[in-house]
């Protein structure tokens, strides 16, 4: 499979990542270079083969569900770009 | 005297309990040696006040008979690990200025144990990279040149700042990261030891994520010995990484002891690869005969999914990467960049902030994972890293103990060699790494000779799940019949 100028752009805004006319044509052809190398994936017989879910055979580590932490509002707004009394702040979302 | 930078790690933790020198003393040493080897752009962020007050509440503690096990050791951090109140970028423009609240548990541990902080080392992009050349922050210089030569070479990545500081002497060791082979890489670029410990063994908490069911830390170091200590104090338990492993960490550094005598050594024919140039093929065939010299039996097996391991990392890593970077959207750290409306904002920021090859990972991860193509890629690939994993479990299961492969394709490169359209040719650094990661097992990376350039090649070692010490101890015998690789002359200062 390999995508074409339009699905550049789509996948783009899918990431959220801004992309200029010019650089459509250069990402177009990375993209199908990576996707030519993993093509050779459909030659390998995967029928009744488990996708796997985890790296380690493990279960999942559960805790009391209790208050561990908390009370640091101004360490998390710390590194915010804008915030105002502890709130991050959005560029008018609702009109 | 050697000066105290060069001393191993091994070596400065029994002159700081022999009261040779004091931990000021090998802290001052180390931070006038990366001061003068700043054209090498291994440090991102030098922190030499932090270093010589930790040297000495470490002295102090020596003084008074209660010395850590890494008391007094000053090591560089991979600029990945978030660090209370010092800058963390991960390489990248988006995280510039990032000042973590809070301590990664892989560092947090280290300075528990009474290491020094000499300052944050460069990477590749989040990570992203097999030459260190995709940091926003400039490419770090190997301290190796070729023989004859003053072209710069890359030093691996994407932990190529450690590997760098590492093998020029400027931080007696380093933590690292591996995800698809950014540990085992670059230290094979650099003459350097580099462990990727099994999947759970140390804690992600706090680590910036690339592509959490893969990435793994572990150190960097000039001795196999030096990497057994310092991963003993990386490794443990960690609640709040719910994939980190509830086991013991073993004493990695009485394995080193241990020999192969007994043991089984599997050479998996897949990785006899096309066009493999003859020296990688001869030091792969000595090492083979070091450790069968040293008492263990070599057996030939076959592992037969490992050419599809890059091809299936290519989509599980970057799709990964892609749900992982989402957090970037400039509203709670980081930069921001203003547009139109709040996607704008979101699109602006995330252009000008990720790098190229960031970018390029992130789009095929959300590609891969969009709507109509999760089964055919995703869901497919996922079902040949079960292959993949299957493959190493069959060899175990018919009793070999450890497998021995070459840890690179080639030698290190020059910068700018490989910066052609074709984003798939630097991938290729990592075809013997990445399988490791696909199965979450131990890989450690050791010096095994030099090329006809002069320059270092490694050997790599595969394990079973949680047994590092196997790994230790045949990367020993591997070091012991090899000789210390001699790392080169400091030019740079």
């Amino acid at each position: 499979m390999s995508v074409d100028a339009q699905t550049v752009r789509r996948i783009a805004h899918l990431a959220r990542i801004a992309v200029s006319d010019d650089e459509v044509a250069p990402l177009q052809g990375e993209l199908n270079a990576i996707l030519a190398f993993v093509e050779q994936l459909g030659a390998v017989d995967v029928a009744d083969v488990e996708p796997m879910t985890s790296v380690t055979p493990m279960a999942m580590k559960k805790r009391e569900d209790v208050i561990t932490d908390g009370g640091r509002a101004q360490e998390v707004v710390a590194n915010a770009p804008e915030t105002e009394d502890h709130y991050f702040l959005v560029p008018k979302v609702v009109e | 005297m050697t000066q105290l930078n060069e001393l191993t790690l091994a070596e400065a933790r029994d002159g700081l309990k022999a009261k040779d020198f004091s931990a000021r003393e090998l802290t001052e040493a180390h931070i006038a040696a990366l001061e003068k080897a700043r054209v090498l752009n291994a440090y991102l962020l030098e922190t030499p006040d932090r270093a010589l007050k930790m040297a000495e509440v470490s002295d102090a503690k020596i003084a008074a008979g209660e010395a850590r096990p890494l008391e007094g050791l000053p090591l560089g951090i991979k600029d990945l690990f978030c660090t209370h109140g010092v800058v963390t970028t991960a390489g990248s423009k988006i995280l510039e200025g990032f000042e973590p609240h809070y301590e990664s548990a892989v560092t947090h541990n280290l300075w528990r144990d009474g290491a020094v902080m000499l300052g944050k080392l460069n990477l590749d992009e989040f990570a992203m990279g097999s030459s260190n050349e995709t940091s926003a922050y400039g490419t770090v210089v190997s301290p190796w040149r070729r023989a004859g030569s003053e072209a710069p070479l890359v030093p691996g990545g994407s932990s190529g700042g450690s590997a760098a500081a590492v093998a020029a002497r400027l931080c007696l060791g380093a933590t690292a990261t591996d995800t698809g082979g950014s540990i085992r890489q670059p230290a094979a670029f650099t003459g350097t030891v580099g462990i990727k410990p099994t999947y759970g063994r140390c804690s992600r908490w706090g680590t910036v994520a690339f592509a959490s069911s893969l990435d793994q830390a572990g150190p960097i170091a000039r001795t196999v010995r030096d990497c057994a200590i310092l991963l003993g104090s990386m490794a443990g338990p960690d609640a709040r990484d719910t994939t980190c492993a509830d086991l013991p960490v073993p004493d990695f550094e009485a394995a080193l002891g241990r020999g192969v005598k007994g043991l089984t050594i599997g050479i998996p024919k897949e990785y006899r690869v096309e066009g493999m140039p003859a020296e990688i093929q001869r030091l792969w065939d000595q090492g083979a005969a070091w450790l069968r010299e040293a008492g263990a039996e070599i057996r030939e097996i076959s592992l037969p999914h490992t050419r599809y391991a890059l091809p299936a990392y290519y989509i599980v890593a970057p799709a990964e990467a892609s749900s992982n970077l989402a957090r970037y959207d400039g509203v709670r750290y980081g930069l921001r960049v203003p547009g139109r409306d709040i996607v704008g904002m979101y699109e602006n920021t995330r252009a000008a902030g990720f790098g190229r090859e960031v970018k390029r990972r992130i789009m095929i991860g959300t590609y891969v994972l969009s709507a109509g193509y999760y089964d055919a890629y995703y869901v497919r690939a996922q079902k040949i890293r079960t292959l993949i994993k299957r493959d190493f479990e069959a060899a175990y299961a018919a009793g070999v103990d450890a497998i021995l492969t070459p840890a690179t394709p080639s030698a290190a490169f020059g910068v700018g060699e490989k910066a052609s359209a074709d984003p798939v040719e630097m991938y290729l650094n990592d075809v013997f790494t990445v399988t490791v990661n696909m199965a979450g097992l131990p890989g450690i990376a050791v010096p095994a000779g030099l090329d006809a350039q002069g320059l270092p090649l490694g050997l790599q070692l595969i394990g079973r799940p949680f047994d590092e010490e196997t790994l230790f101890a045949a990367a020993q015998a591997i070091e012991d019949a090899a000789g210390r690789m001699s790392l080169p002359k400091a030019w740079w200062a």
